[in-house]
């Protein structure tokens, strides 16, 4: 073994040799990457469409199809491009095209990490229909139960957003713009109102009460 | 380290990774994501699948084209190939089972710096040929999965009272959320190790027992 060794050292190959061996894998390897990039790029923005799609659809109970509206600086118009930025807002309406609301994605600090959310809002009522938390990474056991608990979800099926939403802490909500906060999860259950809040704020001011009728392709 | 002599067949290559030469148990390599990923058991397999996928496939690249890789830049080499594998693996994830890659998250591409997969290239398949190397890194990543299972299964019933996310003790069972907590995973993994080394401490004495019998009989 040790002679072996004193052996390959000793026939030492020209840097020319090293510098082409390493090219030729990096080259290799770039191309196996680029080949899994193109092949899986579909799928995964797809799966992102159907995931965004699906999250819209359970904040906005009745809604059957959507599209991407855009703030422009000054109203709300149909997005005409694919990507989505911080002024991207969805619309719900259902099967006989009636606009139902707003899909709005928020995002703030949590816990541990940012949480990605995105909440239904009806501005004929001025209320709070859904929320579906989109990512995070809070407490397993503790914090994550802003998603896993049932109970907790369903505090924003109907929540009132005047004149701010507001967790309590202890004992049961009384007010429509009161919420109840998790046990053991106090500070991940008030990033989740502060984040709608702050949401709130941003938007909808912005949102009409009827916004540009379903475009016949915008399934978007 | 055991180098195959004429005596050891591929099958206990295999086999030597399962238990006797276990990654996490007995070389305690792979720490990470072993701490990581194991707070339940769908998590542990995701991992142990995704690392055996990127083991195996480097073990046989890295050994078939030993005498191709020049020794001043093998390392460099070992990392393009496990770095290649490891995007490979996470672009698969993503397109196909994207559930499974929000939990895992940023551990997938951490694959690449598990020092279990670096450590078989080195000390093992760039000495052997393909049919050792391969059988080899199945052993090897076979025994990394089974502790990771090992782990995940433990931490995942003790902390949610499930199991493959099917409750097992029913409603009065209270969760012990220690368990999917970082210390969790901490207690678990000592506690296992301990077990391990108990068992090869009872397995040593008992060989020389044994031994011992033998040699007063003869």
């Amino acid at each position: 073994m040790s002679n072996d060794l004193l052996q390959q050292t000793s026939a030492e190959p020209g840097s020319t040799r090293l510098v082409v061996s390493l090219a030729i894998s990096g080259f290799l390897s770039g191309l196996i990457i680029i080949g899994i990039y193109v092949a899986t790029l579909p799928t995964i923005t797809e799966n992102k469409a159907r995931e965004l799609r699906e999250a819209v659809f359970k904040v906005l109970p009745g809604v059957t199809r959507m599209q991407k509206l855009q703030f422009d600086g000054e109203r709300i118009v149909i997005k005409q491009d694919s990507k989505d930025d911080e002024n991207t807002v969805y619309a719900g309406y259902d099967a006989e095209a009636r606009f139902v609301g707003y899909a709005i994605a928020s995002e703030g600090p949590g816990f541990q990490d940012t949480i990605r959310l995105l909440y239904g809002y009806q501005p004929a009522e001025r209320k709070v229909v859904g929320m579906e938390i989109l990512e995070s990474r809070e407490t397993p056991g503790l914090g994550d139960k802003i998603y896993k608990d049932a109970a907790f979800v369903a505090n924003f099926d109907d929540l009132a957003v005047d004149p701010l939403i507001v967790s309590v802490k202890k004992g049961p909500k009384s007010k429509p713009n009161e919420i109840d906060a998790i046990t053991g999860a106090t500070i991940s259950s008030k990033a989740v109102v502060r984040i709608i809040n702050e949401g709130n704020q941003r938007w909808l001011e912005r949102l009409p009460l009827n916004p540009p009728p379903l475009a016949e392709e915008g399934n978007g | 380290m055991a180098t195959p002599s004429n005596k050891t067949t591929a099958y206990d290559e295999m086999l030597k990774g399962l238990w006797r030469d276990n990654p996490v148990f007995v070389q305690v390599l792979g720490m990470c994501p072993m701490l990581a990923v194991t707070n339940s058991a769908v998590n542990a397999i995701a991992m142990g699948l995704a690392t055996f996928f990127v083991l195996v496939g480097s073990s046989f690249l890295v050994s078939s084209m030993k005498n191709l890789i020049p020794k001043q830049v093998r390392i460099s080499v070992y990392v393009i190939i496990i770095a290649t594998f490891v995007t490979v693996a996470d672009y698969t994830l993503l397109a196909l089972f994207p559930a499974v890659h929000k939990e895992l998250g940023a551990f997938i591409p951490l694959i690449v710096a598990n020092c279990m997969i670096l450590g078989r290239q080195e000390a093992f398949a760039s000495k052997h040929t393909v049919k050792y190397a391969v059988m080899d890194a199945i052993g090897m990543a076979g025994g990394f999965m089974v502790a990771l299972f090992a782990l995940g299964a433990v931490r995942e019933i003790l902390g949610e009272g499930k199991l493959f996310g099917l409750s097992l003790f029913g409603e009065h069972f209270e969760p012990w959320v220690i368990m999917i907590l970082p210390p969790g995973g901490f207690i678990t993994l000592g506690l296992l190790l301990l077990l391990f080394n108990w068992v090869g401490e009872r397995k040593k004495a008992f060989l020389a027992q044994v031994a011992a019998a033998e040699r007063s009989g003869a």
